[in-house]
Formats: structure tokens, C-alpha cells, sequence
């Protein structure tokens, strides 16, 4: 099939459509014993036009789906150490890596050091906490923006919003909105990830109160039955370190403290 | 920028190795890395039994079984995995997960979870995991865990669920994924993430649960009343941060619920139509870059599904009542689909039809659009594919006819070339509706064009239609024309 030079440039070319011709139909047209008409075609899905289309698609799945029940070898590299200050993870993946980096290093707030895992997420914590005019103008109208995309609503207070991500986009009601720094530790140098109510020996109970801070960390597992007290604490993944501060940094593996 | 940190600043060398490594993987349009199975048989055998594959799921499709779960589990007695899928109980599910999730061992906590996701293919285990309360809870805060190898392995225990042939599954994670979603794609594509297959995964899910029976009644009218539609349109939208993988998994989910016909009118508002026909033109473009370099593409896989999506769309009432920007009307789109063709003609044959049949819709109503195919000089191309299969040619001639059908000014660009000789050659075909089809055009072109009935008796048309004197669908049509040719 060959296909005219200029159709290429076309492509690249500026969108316009084409000042249509002049259309001027003859009644006879299409009348006994013709019968064409010129007409758009929908089919719907079990429709056999889709038979080619489908059975490629299925093949398509099939190849994926075997190549991830498959355990793929993943490339070794000689061990080495995040390079970001404070952080000392170990890795001997690259894959593991930059998805270390990216979730955790990436998006950082240089304000608090607060992690996020999005640049839109980032942006909206700058706003919502470290941008004086925005207090000034949350005092006179809704704006708390939903944190969904495509969603349009905003909210008098990070409260109602978190609200409506739970009643309305189903986020789970356990979400957690990082609590604002009253920890009784020193300031930790290193990524914001929120230590756990053991290892700073505090009463860690959440007051509802607070304004929030947008930031992914999940709780456990369902909670125990009703009479026990809820975890809320946060815990640090466990080869993660700490310059200072959490005991439950220092659980020794061998991989630790090579960067010290 | 304000507050955020970049990746600039690392100065010991190792860094700079892996920087070197992000851009070299990032050609979005080059084919994945496939990590095979040492073969142990032959090509032609490989071939023969794809061909075995497809036969089978064709039968399966005819009987409306296409969408069972058990097909895509290719049995396959080479698999070495070495051990059978164990049923799993929920007490030992919720050992598992717990483990995954809390154990101080990166490595228990990973084995934990392959263990999970072996039983999980079984069906009780299953079963047995979506009774399990909260599983589908941790389940979704694995598949957000800032470790990549959990992610992984919690996707690919997604996968496994989703094959349950209940759709509990699916439903049951159906609430989580505007979460998901948000978490997920704020992401940037120069990092190979393990959230991208998360997307996929769940992608792959959703498009599952799209397909039940009851989809249409139940699951569609939610997916359409929630934010869904606009963050799967967002996932489809052209430009560096597309992901090839997760786009065919989401357009595959936006081709079920447009053929369903719940609501596609909020589609269209959502802009829909714009953001595939971008996503065509992008498409396109990359098909042009590879053939040159020789890479080998799997764009096809997402070609189908958007090429479904956009003709559907295109028949919406709708369309018309939203504003310009919503609608489809650059001609670009026209170019890009000619060289899509193209490439279909040597590589995927099958997806001919459907291109052709986004063609139809595009030039069915509109002037413009058959007016491009004129001036880019189309017509010539389009014929050429007359001669691949009986579908494709009623295909080329139909849309031959939504141009003819306009007048006289449509049909004098249309004139002389190669078309007179392409309608006879048809006209020796013995398929009825090509022939048909081709009888159709020929009355467009007597009615509107001078000189054609005489350039057709010239070239011996009235021996051409002779031996369709006969047919009983033809026969009406055929002596109307020879009727106009020889009496005018």
C-alpha cells in the first residue's frame, strides 16, 4: 500500500479539517433496486466484526499472563546505598532503586521533608501548608480541593474533605492523612516517613482535629476485635534508618549500617 | 521549583550509571522486555499451535465463552514451574498476608506473598481469600507499599483474582480504584516502576469485571457515575507520561463499556473523542518512527481498542451537541489512519476491517472528511487494499460510496484513475456483496459523472456484469445498469 510522501508532513502538520465540496444529491441515488445510503455502523459487543479482534486480544493475554505467573530474573548488581543524605537503604536491584527513590525521595516537600508520591500530591501539600496566602483565602471560601482528578469539589476544611473521599470516592476510611510534627523525638533528617506509636513511647492517639496533611501511609491489617486499642501508628519500613531517633531503626540485618 | 527536590545533586558515579539506565528504557513504543521460556520446540511448531490457540478461541467466542476465565490460563503441560497450585484456607491466607505486611524480614515478607499469590490460583483460595475480611483492604495497601518488590508480587496476586470466575473480586475492588488510581499515576514514566504494572494490573482487573454479563445493567451505570471514566481518559492521554501497557489495558475497559451503550454521551463530555483521536495521531506517529528503525511494535494492541471506541463514539447523537473541541473533525486523524493501515496490511491484517470501519463513520455524515481523502490523495492507497479479503473490499468500496454519494463534485475527483479498472476487477469477483457493493458505486459514478458509462462500455463493463445476470441478489441491479449503459 503506497501511501503518498505528503501524508507523513500531514501528519505533522498543523489540525484543520478540509473546507468540505459541494454536496448535491440526485433524489435517484440509492432507489430501487440500489440501496445504498451512506450511514455509520455501531456494533456491539458480542458482535462477531469484534471475532478477529478479540482473539487477539485474548492471545495478547495469554502471553502477559503467563509471563507473570513465570518468577522473572531480575538482574543482580553489586550492592550499593541511596545516595540521599540520611537515607541508607541498601539495594541490589536497580528496578528497586528507582522505585525507592521515586516514592520516597522524589516528591519531597523542602519545607517539612515530607515524602509524597506525586508531583500533583507535592504541589497540593505546598499549598495547603506552607503557602500563607492560601490560610488567608481558606478563611473566606471553600479550598480544600478533592484529591481525586477530575473531581471538582472543594472543602471548607481538610476534615470535610477527607470526608468526601471517604463517602463519596470510597477511599478507605482507615486512609491515613499524616498528622502534623508533635512527635517528642528530634527532627529526623531523613524522608518523612511517620514512626510508629512504640517506638516513640508516646500515647500516639490521632485527634480528628487537626488539619491534615496529604500524604499516602496505610495502617495494618484490619483492626483487632473492638476491645483492643487501634494502632495508629505508622511504621517505618523496617530497613529504613534514622540518623537518630527510633529504636526500631537499628533491628540489624546484615544488610544495614554499610553507609554510616 | 519551590519545595521539591531533583534528581540533579548526586555526585558519586554509581548514580550517574543508573540515570544512563532510566533514559535508555524509556522508549515507551519499544517492545517490552519479554523474559521467555527457554523453547524447546521449533518455530513452524510454535506457529502451529498459535494457530490451535486461535481456533480455539474463536469456537469459544462463537459459544459466547470467550470471556471464562480458565482460557486465559493457557494449559500449557512445558510450564516448569514445578508444583501445583495449593489450596490455601483462610486462616492460612490471612497468615500469609499478615506476614507480608508486617514481617521484619524484606525477603519473608516477599516469600510470603509469592506463596499467597501460588495459592490464589486455585479457585477455593479464591474464594476462600475474598471471604476473608479486609483481605481486599491489604491487598490495596500492598499494591501501594513504597517496597517494589511487594508491589510486584500484590499486583501479580491481582492478576491471579482476577481470574476468579466470580466477579466478587473485581467488585470487591472496584470501590478501591479511584484510590488506586490517584495514588498510582501521579507517578512520572522515566522510572520503571513497579507502580505502572500496579496500573496494569488493575487495568486488567477492571476490564474483566466489564465484561460480566451483568456489566451492563449494574457495573457500567457505577463506573460512569464515578470519577473512572475521566481518570482512564487521563491514562490514555498522548505524551511522555503514556505507558504503553497500562493505556491497552484501560482502552480495552473503555471499548466495554462504549459497546455496552450505557452512557456514552458522558463520555463524549468528558472529552473522549479528542483524547483517543490524540491518541491515534500519537499512535500513528510511532508507527512511522519504528518502521524505520526496524523495532518491532506493540501498538497493534492498543490500536484495536481505540479504533473500537472511536467508531462507536462517532454514531453517538451526541456528538453533535457538544462543542467543536469535543468533537472529532481534524483531518489529521484521517492521515494517521492511513498509515496505521498500512501498517495493519503488513503486520495485523485482521485489525484491516476495523480501521476501515472507523473510515466508514468518519466519512458516512461528513463532507470534510471525504473531501481530505480527495485531497491527501487517498483513494489510490485505499484501492489497493481491494484485493486482501472479501470484508476489506466491501469495506473499501462502502466507504468509495459515502464519498460517490455526495454529487458530482465528489465523483469529478474521483475520476478517471485507477477506479473504473479496480470496479471491474471487482466485478470478476464471485463474493456476492463485493459485487453488490461494486454495483452500488457504479450507479453513483453513471448518475454523477460524465463519460463514465462511456469509459465502462469501452473497457467491456457489459461483459463484466453478464455473469452476474443470474444471481438473485444481483440480478435487479445488474440490468438497472446495463439498462442506463446501453439506453443512458
Amino acid at each position: 500500500m503506497q501511501l503518498p510522501p505528503a501524508l507523513h508532513a500531514r501528519l505533522a502538520g498543523a489540525p484543520g479539517e478540509a473546507e468540505p465540496l459541494p454536496v448535491e444529491r440526485d433524489p435517484a441515488a440509492g432507489t430501487t433496486p440500489f440501496r445504498f445510503a451512506a450511514r455509520q455502523v455501531r456494533f456491539p459487543r458480542e458482535h462477531e466484526f469484534f471475532e478477529d479482534g478479540d482473539v487477539q486480544r485474548h492471545l495478547y493475554l495469554q502471553d502477559v499472563l503467563t509471563q507473570v505467573a513465570g518468577d522473572p530474573e531480575r538482574p543482580r548488581v553489586p550492592e550499593f546505598t541511596c545516595q540521599v543524605a540520611g537515607c541508607c537503604q541498601v539495594f541490589d536491584a536497580l528496578e528497586d532503586f528507582e522505585h525507592h527513590y521515586h516514592t520516597l525521595h522524589r516528591n519531597v516537600c523542602s519545607f517539612c521533608k515530607r515524602a509524597f508520591p506525586s508531583g500533583h500530591l507535592l504541589d497540593t501539600h505546598i499549598l495547603e501548608w506552607h503557602d500563607s496566602l492560601f490560610q488567608i483565602l481558606a478563611e473566606r471560601q471553600d479550598m480544600y480541593q478533592c484529591l481525586v482528578e477530575g473531581c471538582t469539589e472543594k472543602f471548607r476544611t481538610s476534615r470535610d474533605r477527607k470526608e468526601h473521599l471517604v463517602t463519596r470516592h470510597l477511599y478507605p476510611a482507615d486512609f491515613r492523612f499524616d498528622k502534623p510534627r508533635k512527635s517528642k523525638g528530634p527532627a529526623t533528617p531523613g524522608p518523612a516517613v511517620q514512626v510508629s506509636a512504640e517506638a516513640l513511647g508516646g500515647d500516639q492517639v490521632p485527634s480528628e482535629g487537626d488539619a491534615m496533611e496529604v500524604c499516602f501511609e496505610h495502617t495494618e491489617l484490619p483492626p483487632e476485635p473492638s476491645g483492643e486499642r487501634r494502632t495508629y501508628g505508622h511504621r517505618i519500613p523496617s530497613t529504613i534508618c534514622f540518623g537518630q531517633g527510633a529504636s526500631r531503626g537499628f533491628k540489624s540485618t546484615k544488610k544495614r549500617n554499610k553507609h554510616q | 521549583m519551590r519545595g521539591r527536590y531533583r534528581l540533579s545533586g548526586l555526585c558519586s558515579p554509581l548514580p550517574v550509571l543508573i540515570l544512563v539506565q532510566i533514559s535508555s528504557s524509556s522508549t515507551m513504543w519499544s517492545r517490552r522486555q519479554r523474559r521467555l521460556r527457554p523453547l524447546s520446540c521449533g518455530v513452524e511448531e510454535l506457529r502451529c499451535r498459535r494457530r490451535e490457540r486461535e481456533a480455539a478461541l474463536r469456537k469459544a467466542r462463537r459459544e459466547q465463552q470467550l470471556v471464562s476465565k480458565r482460557l486465559l490460563r493457557d494449559e500449557d503441560p512445558e510450564k516448569a514451574e514445578g508444583y501445583v497450585a495449593v489450596i490455601l484456607g483462610e486462616a492460612e491466607i490471612q497468615q500469609f498476608l499478615r506476614l507480608a505486611q508486617r514481617g521484619t524480614e524484606e525477603k519473608e515478607r516477599e516469600k510470603a506473598l509469592v506463596s499467597l499469590r501460588r495459592g490464589l490460583q486455585h479457585p477455593e483460595t479464591q474464594q476462600a481469600f475474598i471471604r476473608l475480611e479486609g483481605s481486599i483492604r491489604t491487598l490495596v495497601g500492598l499494591l501501594t507499599s513504597n517496597q517494589a518488590l511487594l508491589q510486584l508480587e500484590a499486583a501479580r496476586c491481582l492478576h491471579e483474582l482476577s481470574h476468579s470466575e466470580q466477579s466478587t473480586v473485581a467488585e470487591a475492588c472496584l470501590p478501591a480504584t479511584s484510590y488506586l488510581l490517584t495514588y498510582l499515576s501521579g507517578h512520572s514514566s522515566d522510572f520503571i516502576s513497579p507502580h505502572l504494572t500496579v496500573l496494569e494490573a488493575l487495568g486488567y482487573a477492571l476490564s474483566q469485571l466489564l465484561q460480566a454479563k451483568e456489566a451492563p445493567e449494574k457495573i457500567i451505570p457505577s463506573v460512569l457515575g464515578s470519577p473512572l471514566p475521566q481518570h482512564m481518559l487521563q491514562l490514555l492521554q498522548p505524551g511522555p507520561k503514556l505507558n504503553l501497557g497500562v493505556a491497552v489495558e484501560f482502552a480495552w475497559c473503555l471499548h466495554y463499556i462504549i459497546c455496552s451503550q450505557v452512557n456514552n454521551a458522558l463520555l463524549i463530555t468528558h472529552g473522549a473523542l479528542s483524547t483517543l483521536g490524540l491518541l491515534l495521531l500519537d499512535l500513528a506517529g510511532a508507527v512511522q518512527r519504528t518502521e524505520d528503525a526496524g523495532l518491532e511494535l506493540v501498538g497493534e494492541e492498543l490500536a484495536c481498542p481505540v479504533l473500537r471506541c472511536l467508531s462507536n463514539l462517532l454514531t453517538e447523537a451526541a456528538v453533535e451537541a457538544v462543542g467543536e473541541q469535543m468533537q472529532l473533525r481534524d483531518e489529521r486523524v484521517v492521515a494517521a489512519l492511513f498509515i496505521l493501515l498500512q501498517f495493519f496490511l503488513q503486520k495485523q491484517p485482521s485489525l484491516l476491517p476495523e480501521g476501515l470501519w472507523l473510515l466508514n463513520n468518519l466519512t458516512a455524515n461528513s463532507p470534510s472528511f471525504c473531501t481530505s481523502l480527495l485531497s491527501l490523495d487517498l483513494i489510490e492507497p485505499l484501492l489497493q487494499l481491494l484485493s486482501v479479503s472479501n470484508v476489506v473490499s466491501v469495506l473499501v468500496l462502502t466507504v468509495v460510496c459515502n464519498i460517490a454519494e455526495k454529487g458530482p463534485a465528489y465523483c469529478q475527483r474521483l475520476w478517471p484513475g485507477p477506479l473504473l479498472p479496480s470496479l471491474l476487477d471487482t466485478l470478476a469477483f464471485s463474493d456476492t456483496e463485493v459485487v453488490g457493493q461494486s454495483l452500488e458505486l457504479l450507479q453513483l459514478l453513471f448518475l454523477y459523472q460524465p463519460g463514465a458509462v462511456q469509459a465502462f462500455l469501452q473497457q467491456s463493463g457489459l461483459q463484466a456484469l453478464q455473469r452476474h445476470e443470474e444471481v438473485a441478489q444481483l440480478q435487479d441491479r445488474v440490468r438497472a445498469l446495463q439498462q442506463t449503459a446501453q439506453h443512458g
